[in-house]
């Protein structure tokens, strides 16, 4: 393939990117639009929360994957992140430990 | 002496340094929150009482800035993209963007202290406030930081495109993993201190 048949295909692929990039920023508008507006419904706090985190997971997901371009990295980032997970959800469970010792004291 | 692996990738890891350098660093950096945000569920879950975020906190604004920093997310992603189509004038608008888009974050979340200063409302006030304080104050140096990192590459360190293109678009890569985290983190902080 010549340089100039690769150089062009190259910036079709950076467009096809672009055009990703904006679907998904008016998505992330539209989905905070709709975590605000589901805070005024003032919820008890379990629905609350759920709807919240649930939103805001989707939200950062979208970020890693595309603009951060998780959905097409190499192995070893996700080897490392697959690590950082699992401490990550360790530390989140740190507070349940501790109620649930107060529970039992 | 010349840096390796700058622009080429290793053989073993298939990524060029600089790129599994930031992971690494993005992956303490989950860690560094992920303790705050674990000691915020303690304090909450173990208090008798504990305000909603939307008694105490300001809304509106604090969506206009969530609104301005996705935005400058785009502008970032945008001006790596603008480089490798070659157009460095593109560049220049999107990473200047983004830049005012950050000193518009602090500006907003300036007016946000400023008001809560005059209420008397100060970290030593409640849990509440020092969790706030202390989540959001972590996170707006982490904004300054990106200031720093994305002036530097608008300006003096934007020579690079002239000797070493490859290098600099990877440099710009970098700087927007970053900038992409800290986005990240303010996606969880917004419904955590002031919605739920």
């Amino acid at each position: 393939m010549s340089d100039s048949s690769q150089s062009a295909e190259h910036d079709i692929d950076i467009k096809k990117h672009v055009r990703i990039y904006i679907i998904v920023f008016v998505t992330l508008l539209a989905l905070t639009l709709i975590t605000v507006a589901v805070s005024y419904l003032h919820l008890s706090i379990v629905p609350a929360v759920t709807v919240a985190l649930v939103i805001a997971t989707v939200k950062a997901s979208l970020v890693a994957c595309y603009f951060m371009h998780l959905i097409s990295e190499k192995k070893l980032i996700y080897i490392s992140l697959s690590f950082t997970a699992v401490f990550f959800i360790a530390l989140m469970f740190l507070p349940l430990w501790h109620m649930s010792d107060n529970l039992t004291h | 002496m010349q840096i390796p692996y700058t622009v080429t990738p290793r053989s073993d890891t298939g990524l060029f340094n600089g790129k599994l350098g930031i992971w690494l660093f993005l992956a303490s950096e989950v860690m560094l929150f992920g303790a705050l945000f674990s000691s915020y569920v303690l304090l909450r879950t173990g208090a008798p009482t504990w305000p909603r975020g939307w008694e105490e906190l300001n809304i509106p604004l604090a969506t206009l800035n969530t609104a301005i920093l996705i935005t400058s997310s785009v502008t970032m992603v945008m001006s790596w993209a603008s480089l490798m189509m070659k157009d460095f004038n593109k560049f220049r608008r999107y990473m200047g963007s983004t830049i005012l888009l950050a000193f518009g974050f602090l500006v907003v979340k300036a007016f946000e202290y400023g008001h809560k200063f005059e209420l008397g409302h100060f970290p030593s006030t409640s849990n509440f406030f020092a969790v706030y304080f202390t989540m959001t104050g972590l996170h707006g140096l982490h904004v300054i930081g990106g200031i720093v990192v994305n002036s530097y590459l608008l300006g003096p360190g934007s020579k690079m495109w002239n000797t070493e293109p490859e290098r600099f678009t990877n440099r710009v890569e970098i700087a927007g993993l970053y900038w992409h985290f800290v986005d990240l983190v303010w996606i969880f902080l917004f419904p955590s201190l002031y919605l739920l």
